[in-house]
Parts: structure tokens; sequence; C-alpha cells
């Protein structure tokens, strides 16, 4: 910080938020500032804080699987997924291959979705507005695949520990074929609106760098590591639910600032594009439900399952007393471990890179308060 | 130089801009639902308001008061009480609460349901102007939703 040269100035706080639009929910950053520029930030969290890992204590494993949709909510099924393949490691059961195809296509959409959601609020936040329809109007089409498959549209609840709930409907096979035919074009035009667009790369460019040693030693995961240059990526470093039959590309970028993020997760909704196409041309037959028992009653132990959610890695370690309920379930969210690199990010910087940084780290507050 | 003044003069520009926004004025482009005049069409598997079944046939209730529904919710919003009728030997519910404020639509009732009684339906609209009229009675249950049909 230079030293005051003829005012006596004063450091100033602000808060930001939690009402503020682009904090995405209800964070609240309070800013020391020198003028326009950051001293330094911290985060202030809890306030949609609903106790979601004590409520699993007090419910049956089946019980508690509707909560986990309501911690990221944009990515719910990716939420579902861990936490089922999470108690299955317990119970030692393994879903069928049906159902395994069927978890990757809607993991991967939900990734997909999440993304478009990213996109569409980060654009809005920078400056960008038109994106936001365009990337709402392809998310809607994902959404209405998820309600003709399970019901609902955002928190799905779509499987159940052992396999799906659901068969899948009539025509699904189809609608999915044509959403990756609808949907890799308008990848190029949301890339045509927003890559080569100099406010966009003035404002993006160099923001918010995080490197790779940086980013390791805050446990940064999800794209943001992979724009640092790391190419790390669970879904292949320890496939789960069958993702070592898909052939994909892990996307990453060197150096590590909100542009290169932006890419890598633009990339990213290309290669979700390509899991998709093999795992529908190829649902196996076969049931979609391993046999469990009506009343879950793991045997005593511990199990921690991590899995590759849209935003990074989302672990869940769940201890067994024998009971069927849970003794302890912790969440290991990846927008809270992600977002404490937010103050390393912004030091330095200006106010309104503060936002593009909160967006480019694509936070989901019910899931950093759980 | 003569074409862009002309250009400009006539307005060229500006056509060309019309001419994109019309384009896309096409039916399938439109995604504004005029609700409530025009319902939006829910997926068949929607989750929404509850309903206890009737048979289609002879009109009794499928419900066989095992109480499963109530073990299997997460919020422990079913109440329900069953009574042994004496002549067909068989449990039959006597009175049914269900919460709908207090619902998160996870389906898990329906699914532990052995006889299909209890089915969450296509209606959406939940909304009342009581609290009290947010728990759902057996005969309201039975009974179904009941949207309210606006015209316009």
């Amino acid at each position: 910080m230079p030293d005051a040269t003829f005012l006596d100035s004063t450091e100033l706080v602000l808060n930001m938020g939690p009402q503020h639009p682009s904090t995405h929910g209800v964070l609240r950053v309070i800013l020391k500032l020198d003028g326009e520029k950051v001293l330094g930030t911290d985060c202030v969290i809890g306030y949609l804080h609903r106790g979601v890992e004590k409520i699993a204590e007090n419910r049956t494993y089946a019980q508690f699987s509707p909560y986990v949709d309501r911690m990221d909510y944009v990515a719910a099924i990716s939420n579902g997924l861990g936490y089922c393949l999470a108690v299955e490691k317990l119970l030692n059961v393994e879903a069928p291959p049906r159902a395994q195809a069927v978890r990757v296509i809607l993991t991967e959409l939900n990734r997909i979705a999440s993304h478009l959601l990213w996109l569409g609020t980060h654009a809005l936040d920078i400056g960008a507005l038109t994106p936001v329809f365009y990337c709402f109007r392809e998310r809607e089409e994902a959404l209405k695949i998820f309600e003709k498959y399970c019901g609902a549209r955002l928190t799905t609840h779509a499987f159940r520990i052992g396999g799906l709930q659901y068969e899948l409907y009539e025509g699904f096979e189809q609608e999915v074929k044509a959403f990756c035919d609808m949907f890799l074009p308008k990848v190029d035009e949301y890339e045509e609106l927003l890559t080569h667009n100099r406010i966009w790369l003035s404002r993006l460019k160099d923001v918010g760098i995080l490197t790779a040693e940086e980013c390791k030693e805050y446990g940064v995961t999800g794209p943001v590591l992979r724009a640092a240059g790391v190419k790390w990526d669970l879904r292949k470093a320890q496939p789960y639910s069958g993702y070592e039959k898909y052939d994909f590309l892990i996307p990453t970028r060197q150096n590590g600032d909100t542009y290169d993020r932006y890419m890598v997760r633009m990339e990213e909704m290309r290669q979700s594009v390509r899991i998709i196409r093999q795992a529908v041309g190829a649902i196996p037959e076969g049931p979609v439900m391993a046999k469990v028992s009506k009343v879950i009653k793991p045997p005593v132990g511990e199990a921690y399952v991590s899995i590759e959610a849209p935003k990074g890695e989302l672990g869940y370690y769940i201890v067994s007393d024998g009971s069927t309920q849970p003794y302890r379930v912790r969440v290991r969210p990846p927008s809270f471990v992600n977002l404490q690199a937010l103050d390393r990010m912004v030091r330095g910087a200006l106010i309104a890179d503060v936002v593009a940084v909160i967006g480019t780290l694509d936070i989901v507050l019910g899931e950093v308060d759980r | 130089m003569i074409w862009s003044f002309l250009k400009k003069v006539f307005l060229v520009d500006l056509f060309e801009g019309l001419w994109v926004t019309f384009r896309n004025q096409k039916t399938k482009y439109i995604y504004t639902e005029q609700y409530p005049a025009e319902r939006p069409k829910v997926a068949e598997r929607y989750r929404g308001a509850p309903r206890l079944n009737l048979n289609p046939e002879t009109g009794e209730p499928l419900c066989i008061g095992c109480n499963l529904c109530a073990l299997a919710c997460p919020e422990n919003l079913i109440v329900m009480t069953s009574e042994r009728n004496e002549k067909t030997k068989r449990k039959e519910m006597k009175t049914f609460l269900f919460d709908t404020s207090r619902c998160m639509f996870c389906g898990l009732c329906e699914d532990a349901c052995p006889s299909d009684a209890l089915e969450l339906t296509q209606d959406f609209e939940l909304a009342t102007y009581t609290r009290e009229g947010q728990v759902w009675t057996k005969q309201m249950m039975e009974e179904g939703p009941k949207p309210t049909r606006y015209t316009c």
C-alpha cells in the first residue's frame, strides 16, 4: 500500500452483499479498500445455513437423499450421484450397468445446465446482457429432459441408493440426442458473442490469476484448477459410475486467469456432449436397481466418495454405526473450498474485478453454507 | 462513398436489422407461456399436489392403511390413523393429514406406497390464503386437487 501523500486517508471498509446481485445469492464480502483498490477481503458466509449435515443424522439413508439436492441446487443431480455412490460404497453394492449409463447421461446434462447458468450470470455480471437469454433457452431444454425423466426440474432427486427409481421414459434417447445436436452449435454461438469480444477480453484477461501452486495450496478443484494448467479430473483420475468407458479430454489452460476459466468451461460443455453421445448410444439393457433391501442398514464403517461435480471435487464422507441412520455425514463441497481463494485472487485488484472473480469461481451459496 | 450515403438515406441497416427481428418471430422461437390463460404442460411424471387414488371401478379407497408413506417421509408430514374393519378383516385408513407446506415433493411417499394409492399429481397450484389450508385432509386428498381454470 502506498503511503498517504497529503491526505490522511484511512482504508475504507465496504460491505458487498449479502443482497448484492453479483454475489450469486447471499455471500457477504467485506472489502477493505484504498479508493478503488482492494486491499483485502473477508467473506462472511452462513446466511443460507440449514444444517444439512446435522439433518442427515436424524434421517434414514434414503430419506436424506432429497436434501443433498438442495445444497448445489443448480447441479442437483451431481449431488445426488455423489451421495448415492457413497452409500453404495458403504453397502458394498454397485448400480447395474444400465443405471450407471443413465447416471452418466443425466449428470453430464446437469453439468451443461450448471455451466450454462454460470455462463449466463457471469456474463451478466460483467455487463454482457445477451448471453443470459441464450443460455437459459438451452438450459430449459436440459431441464425439460430432467422433468420428463424424474418429475422435477431443479431439485430432481433422480437417483436412489442402488440405482434408479425411474425407468427411462419413451423417447428419452431421441430427446437427448436431439439436445446434443442442437447444443453443440450453440456453444459456438456463445463463443462468437464473447470469446473475441474486446470488452470481455479486457475485463477477464489477467484478472484473478491463481497459479497451479496456489490452487494446490488452497485445495481448489474443478475448472479453476484446470485453468491453471493442472490436468486433474476425478472422472479420469478415479473413474466412478463407468466413466472409464467413455472417451473424452480434460480441457486445460495455462494462465489461470478468469478468461482461461471461461475457456475451460466452454470446452467442458463440448466434452460433456461428447460423453453423452457415447453413453446414449450404448445404454445397456437390464435392471436399473441393484439388490438393496428396503431398510438400508449399512455395516459399521465409513466411506468417502468424491466425484467431479460441475464446480469441482464434491466429496461425501459417511460414517455408519450400523443403524438405519448415518452417524455422521460430512460434505466436501467444491464451492466452499474454492471460495477461500477469493481473497488471494482479488488482492490488489479493483472492485469491478471482485465481481468478475466471484462470478468465475462459480459458487452456489446453498453449497457453501449447507 | 455514394453507396454508403444512399445506405444511410434509405435506412438499409435499419431494415436489415428489422429483418433479423422478424425472422425470429416464428412461433417455434417463442418461449413465453401465456400463464394463466394457457396452462403450461408439465411432464407426466411431474411431482406436484398429492392425491389419494380411489379404485376406479368401485370407488373405494386404494389405501390399505399400512403407514409406509408416513414412515418414508423425510419431513414426517403425513399423519394417518387406521382401524381394523371387523366385517372385511382389513385395515382401513380413518384419518389422513398431509401438510403440503412442509412437503418438498421428493416422491419418497409415492415410491413407498404398495397399492398405488398415494400419488403426486401434475397439479402445481398449491397456494392458499391460510396456513391451515395447507394441511390437506383425507377428503381433500381423495377428491384430488381442483385447479382453477382461468379464462381470458
